[in-house]
């Protein structure tokens, strides 16, 4: 991949927050620094040992491949190897990896002095599956209670949780973080509708500027956020989406054992009807 | 300033709110699958104690020698236990007496000076119980296996059991306006979900299809709808919370029908189901016309049976107490009044339903 002319000056030295000058280098495209090297340790590593751990299974479909968590009586100690230690230790390479992924992305925004944005977007993501598998199982006594890593097997764990509140669309974080998701698709497409409509006027005229994309919004619906607005809508929505999916696990189980409908008696106790 | 302060006592009220909700991140848990499955159950350990405390057999007197004079001998109108020695028989009436009218003593039932008087409904229906245990611990092994039930189980102390149903009329609404079909208001019979609180008269009295899911992956033929399985659904909620369990203590969700992936739990539940609807049918529901007007529910129905009547939030009633052991009069069917023959014959139809069902489910 060729180097483009302009591309040079970007690449600056320093903006390190470890190993100083000796990772300070790309490969091709690819920013490595200190946090690169482990990021690609964590992640060949648990991608090695979970292609052994399928090896040590009953199936290569690729569909049910599953490495299941250890059985509740290890709590929160070390399990044997084929008795879900090697799902511990692929969560420690998982938890390692994503970490060392947004250290790189922390260092590369500190080389181009723009904000940390990108990196703490990713960190809610992080964030969510660290409390799957790291905050929840603490909370609750036991690494049993992360989720299998395999592909229809973590849905049949996600499946199994939701059950054990008996009716989960009854969680209030949960109905946020529905909202959100659905909230952000729509955001996401009303603005790519926007400016697409602006960049693709009739045959012949000429393209439309962020003043016609103010205008339709205010002529729709009376206000039009603005053109960085929008960008900021669009991340918060989204990060808010992935935030309360993160509490409506973490509260299942560790601050609620019943079934959900059940916790809104609050509401239908209010002394204002009851 | 202003401002501030009010997003800082917004703040802090907002996390009184959230908190408030909370239960401590103390519950333990049961694991009931295979690893990483998330079938297990949860329980706050002040929620188990105060249920372990709350479900606790009496003790029972010593037993007493099957020796003659026997009951039929000695008192009159004795239908049911007749053939108990005097010694038997009176000490199963002192503990009936503990087990449902502890304050009331014996007059709860019986007409002072006159102890084989019909003349209050309560010997009446105390009759049919105790034909009904009887029924229960003789014919409903699969479900309530060498355990047995006795009227503790149900009544608790108590004259009215206090775990039981009437038809539920539902919410007032204006008519015409308001239609909720039977659901859309939190029922309590579903766990306080908003699923159809019918579905006790539907399925425990009623004998309407439960099973929703089809046996193929496309709905080529199965013709259920979604309004089928929302009362399934409702049932399965009376279920779960009667039994203080969630879901995954009989289903691997990820397949509900199949009982290949489902826990040893749900074969005993399903005979509950067909008990619960026996019991409702042949004992409960006939008695009906024996009542006065206050023991009724507000349409006029007898009280009747569910998961709660006899679990009371506990998986095993009595946390697995064997009380029957201590009265084995209550384990055979004996019977001969008209009642008692009405008794047999659901007997005889439950004998052949369950040889079908036993099929059904090994069969599937």
């Amino acid at each position: 991949m060729a180097l483009l002319s302009f591309e040079r000056k970007y690449r600056v030295r320093g903006g390190t927050l470890l190993g100083g000058d000796l990772f300070d280098f790309w490969v091709g495209p690819f920013y490595v620094g200190f946090f690169g090297i482990t990021t690609l340790f964590f992640a060949g590593l648990g991608t090695a040992l979970i292609i052994f751990g399928a090896s040590q299974g009953d199936t290569w479909n690729l569909w049910q491949i599953n490495i299941a968590p250890p059985d509740l009586k290890y709590g929160l100690a070390l399990a044997p190897l084929s008795d879900g230690g090697l799902w511990q230790i692929i969560t420690i390479c998982a938890v390692g990896a994503f970490g060392s992924w947004l250290l790189r992305e922390v260092e590369i925004c500190r080389k181009l002095g723009i904000g940390f944005h990108i990196p703490f977007a990713f960190g809610v993501a992080v964030f969510a599956y660290v409390t799957l598998v790291v905050i929840r199982p603490l909370l609750m006594g036991a690494w049993g209670h992360g989720f299998p890593y395999g592909i229809l097997s973590h849905l049949d764990w996600v499946s199994n949780v939701g059950y054990q509140y008996l009716h989960f669309h009854y969680n209030p974080a949960h109905m946020l973080a529905v909202t959100l998701f659905f909230t952000t698709t729509m955001a996401l497409a009303l603005h790519g509708a926007l400016v697409l409509s602006a960049t693709n006027p009739k045959k012949g005229e000429a393209v439309k500027t962020p003043e016609h994309e103010n205008a339709y919004y205010r002529d729709t619906i009376g206000y039009s956020i603005g053109t960085l607005g929008i960008h900021r809508v669009g991340l918060i929505l989204a990060l808010a989406a992935g935030f309360w999916s993160a509490v409506c696990i973490v509260i299942s189980g560790p601050f609620w054992t019943r079934g959900w409908p059940e916790w809104w008696s609050w509401w239908l106790n209010l002394p204002l009807w009851s | 300033m202003i401002k501030q302060w009010f997003a800082k006592t917004a703040g802090i009220a907002l996390g009184v709110v959230l908190l408030a909700g909370c239960e401590p991140p103390t519950a333990e848990s049961t694991q009931n699958g295979f690893r990483g499955t998330g079938m297990l159950q949860l329980e706050q350990p002040k929620v188990r104690e105060a249920k372990v405390a709350a479900n606790q057999a009496p003790a029972a007197s010593p037993a007493l020698p099957a020796t003659p004079p026997y009951a039929k001998d000695v008192y009159q109108n004795v239908q049911v236990l007749g053939d108990l020695g005097v010694g038997q028989f009176t000490r199963l009436m002192a503990a009936m007496t503990q087990w449902v009218a502890p304050e009331e003593g014996c007059n709860y039932c019986h007409v002072t000076g006159n102890l084989a008087s019909d003349d209050i409904y309560t010997k009446v229906v105390s009759r049919r119980m105790l034909q009904m245990t009887q029924h229960i611990n003789a014919n409903w092994n699969d479900h309530v296996g060498e355990t047995g039930v006795t009227c503790y189980t149900c009544h608790r102390g108590n004259n009215v059991p206090a775990e039981i149903w009437f038809e539920d009329p539902g919410p007032r609404s204006a008519a015409k306006a308001g239609w909720r079909d039977n659901q859309n208001t939190p029922a309590p019979v579903a766990a306080m979900a908003s699923l159809p609180y019918d579905s006790l008269s539907r399925y425990l009295l009623g004998d309407e299809e439960i099973r929703v899911i089809g046996n193929t992956a496309l709905p080529s033929t199965n013709t259920s709808s979604i309004k089928a399985t929302e009362g399934t659904y409702s049932l399965m909620m009376h279920m779960s919370d009667a039994l203080g369990v969630n879901c995954t203590f009989c289903h691997n969700t990820r397949a509900m029908a199949d009982w290949t992936q489902s826990t040893p739990q749900r074969v005993t539940a399903w005979y509950g189901i067909e008990m619960a609807r026996d019991l409702n049918v042949d004992y409960l529901d006939p008695l009906q016309p024996v009542y006065p007007e206050h023991r009724l529910g507000s349409l006029g129905d007898a009280p009747k049976a569910n998961c709660a009547t006899c679990h009371q939030g506990v998986n095993k009633p009595l946390y697995g107490a064997a009380m029957v052991k201590d009265f084995p009069s209550l384990t055979v069917e004996a019977g001969s009044s008209a009642m008692g023959q009405l008794s047999s014959d659901a007997a005889a139809a439950v004998a052949t339903s369950e040889a079908v069902d036993r099929q059904d489910a090994e069969g599937t």
